[in-house]
């Protein structure tokens, strides 16, 4: 079927070339329209190359890659204290992916994950410092609605201009990032501020009635359950349910899904709504189970991160708990190369680099090589 | 004057500031989104800090931020034109590792001070006339460039025959090819070309308006250039008012400051993040059913015969 296809463009292409240069090229390259996501091996092989340029830079400031690396592999996943602590990055990274992918799944670009994150662990915290008496039964719950609830509306606000008045929820979602950073240092340098905290910029602590549960003598809390339980919802929701089944149809096919009477715009709030509602669940996560308060840089940009998350597990379920945890370790490791003198920026631009890597290659996958006659 | 350009200090939309939403527009008009410019601003902006205090040449520093912003163009070239890769996620990318390299290679020189300044242009013959001399008789060589810049622009753009075959390429790339124009050659150009401005208004932001660099300093002006492409409809004279209108905002929240009305200055600073969204809303609103100026291929990789 290629064959017949892509014969006719073969002669032209031939025939252009023949007038152009004197040279014949033995090879054409060309994409594969069922060629899919490409093969396995492909992340694996973005990761390296990647670990590879990084390592350039890294050589510049005259440190060996290998070592800086080795540092962060055993910074990350060497010790049992390292790889909790992975764990511990690796749940908002997971819940703010499966946000980002859900949106993704119907192509709505949201990067707006950082401040619905920032939306969520307010709402957690406006709770606590609200209500500072409830019991742990009643804390906790409260806690999780205003986070979802929060996050869910922060998302909202960037479907909103999308669907009714044809805004790119790019640079909504964005724009809703600084205001929520702004709010954010307003309340924990304003009215939110520890009076018996020394000036630091953070809320008081929360009350053992406030926090999650902790695993034994590590950080590692119960919103890894919450993550988990996250994850497996997808899965079911996006392979069982009516819903999922629209979403994929949206996905793989705008045009035909319209056409079949699915109302996109619906379908874009409502899943707006859940992205944000998930990476909020993540702000509540992170300050009820991780930093016990609000905080000046409660994020060291896990909205950000969540994208490239999201987009090396190719929006799967399964792939997310892996990138998710490789990436709580590529954070982890950015903090231990600070102890050999480098700036954990490596880490960030790793991420960077990995991202650029990955998407060359799930596009390169798709192309093959053809001898021409 | 109450709003002098000098006065307008607001950096996204000043001196070469705009000129990341003209690099943008360029690259866009070919068809390519371009959402890197957050990490390509601060990019431009490290080299140029890297290489002025090492040399302490200010045109070396200007070469450089070319160079290296030439060899981050060709990437987004090469994933976007060549491979037909996401152009929403590279740009994205380009952002996330232009902020994590500008972070690791300025960290030696974080903080340290500019060894020169850019040269003033003092135009006394300017500054006898009324308003204009206050506000145009001393800008630095920067901002008289990207006056340069939105013009020539513009003049490519509407009135040459290059320009008419970029809004070919932007609107019909299929179209175009069958005319006999390189779309994937003048695709690279915009791209490379415009990553170069881009870059600059990094450059000018850090020489000009920062005494020094300081990690993450482009603090989104990177993304409000890509909101000013939009709002100024793709167009570089539009792009240059809007961008005067978001230094107007953004002084005016340091004016509602100095009167000493009780605002704390957090809700200050979200006036132009809220009024981004909200003019972006008004226009939406405004044109539903037009055309929104965007070209109309923007985004969808070309594959000359081939279908996805």
């Amino acid at each position: 079927m290629n064959e017949r296809h892509t014969a006719p463009s073969l002669q032209l292409e031939q025939g252009r070339g023949a007038r152009r240069s004197r040279f014949r090229r033995p090879y054409r390259i060309e994409i594969d329209p069922a060629g899919g996501q490409g093969p396995w091996w492909v992340p694996v092989v973005s990761i390296v190359l990647a670990l590879a340029v990084c390592g350039i830079f890294i050589a510049w400031n005259g440190m060996n890659p290998l070592t800086v690396y080795a540092k962060m592999v055993k910074g990350a996943f060497g010790t049992s204290f390292g790889f909790t602590e992975t764990l511990v990055k690796a749940i908002p990274l997971m819940l703010c992916g499966l946000g980002v992918s859900i949106a993704y799944r119907i192509s709505v670009w949201n990067i707006g994950a950082e401040g619905q994150f920032i939306a969520g662990a307010m709402a957690a915290t406006a709770v606590t410092v609200y209500y500072p008496e409830l019991p742990m039964v009643l804390s906790i719950p409260f806690m999780l609605l205003a986070s979802l609830a929060a996050g869910g509306l922060w998302g909202l606000l960037t479907a909103i201009p999308r669907t009714y008045f044809g805004v790119n929820e790019l640079i909504t979602s964005l724009m809703l990032n600084y205001v929520a950073l702004l709010a954010l240092n307003y309340v924990v340098f304003g009215p939110w501020k520890d009076p018996k905290g020394f000036n630091f910029p953070g809320t008081p602590m929360f009350t053992e009635a406030q926090s999650l549960p902790v695993l034994g003598a590590t950080r590692l809390h119960m919103g890894l359950v919450f993550a988990l339980a996250g994850v497996l919802l997808y899965w079911l929701v996006i392979r069982y349910t009516r819903w999922g089944y629209e979403l994929r149809l949206i996905g793989a096919n705008a045009e035909a899904a319209r056409n079949a009477g699915i109302p996109i715009s619906r379908h874009i709030l409502a899943v707006m709504l859940v992205s944000g509602a998930l990476a909020g669940l993540a702000g509540m996560s992170e300050v009820a189970g991780v930093t016990h308060r609000l905080m000046y840089g409660i994020s060291p940009g896990y909205g950000y991160t969540a994208v490239i998350v999201a987009w090396l597990a190719k929006l799967n379920p399964a792939g997310l708990v892996i990138s998710s945890v490789l990436f709580g370790g590529l954070i982890v490791g950015g903090y231990s190369v600070q102890t050999i003198g480098l700036p954990s920026s490596v880490s960030s631009m790793l991420q960077g680099a990995i991202l650029f890597f990955f998407i060359a290659g799930a596009m390169a996958g798709k192309f093959r090589l053809r001898r021409s006659r | 004057m109450g709003l002098g350009a000098h006065d307008t200090n607001y950096r996204g939309g000043d001196g070469l500031g705009h000129t990341a939403a003209l690099g943008g527009i360029l690259i866009e008009r070919s068809g390519i989104t371009q959402l890197g410019a957050e990490g390509l601003m601060l990019m431009g902006a490290v080299t140029s800090c890297i290489v002025f205090i090492q040399t302490g040449s200010l045109t070396l520093a200007l070469l450089a931020v070319l160079a290296v912003s030439a060899v981050l163009g060709l990437v987004h070239g090469v994933l976007c034109v060549t491979l037909r890769a996401n152009q929403v996620v590279s740009g994205l990318a380009m952002t996330l590792f232009g902020t994590g390299l500008s972070a690791y290679l300025g960290k030696p020189v974080s903080g340290q001070p500019l060894p020169g300044a850019v040269p003033k242009l003092d135009l006394p013959s300017l500054q006898g006339i009324p308003v204009i001399g206050p506000l145009f008789g001393h800008l630095d060589l920067f901002t008289y460039l990207s006056f340069a810049l939105v013009l020539a622009l513009h003049l490519f753009i509407h009135r040459t025959s290059w320009g008419l075959s970029l809004r070919a390429v932007g609107d019909n790339p299929a179209t175009a090819d069958v005319m006999g124009i390189p779309v994937l050659g003048l695709r690279y150009a915009c791209i490379v070309i415009g990553t170069m401005m881009i870059g600059l208004a990094g450059a000018d932001l850090l020489l000009v308006y920062t005494p020094a660099w300081n990690e993450g300093m482009t603090a989104g002006r990177g993304w409000i250039a890509v909101a000013l492409i939009i709002f100024a409809r793709w167009n570089p004279v539009r792009a240059l008012v809007c961008a005067y209108f978001f230094g107007a905002l953004d002084t005016l929240g340091l004016r509602i400051q100095l009167t000493g009305i009780e605002i704390p200055s957090y809700f200050l600073k979200m006036i132009p993040y809220l009024v981004t969204v909200a003019v972006l809303m008004f226009l939406g609103w405004r044109s539903r059913g037009k055309p929104s100026g965007a070209p109309e291929a923007l985004g969808l990789p070309y594959i000359r015969e081939q279908r996805f």
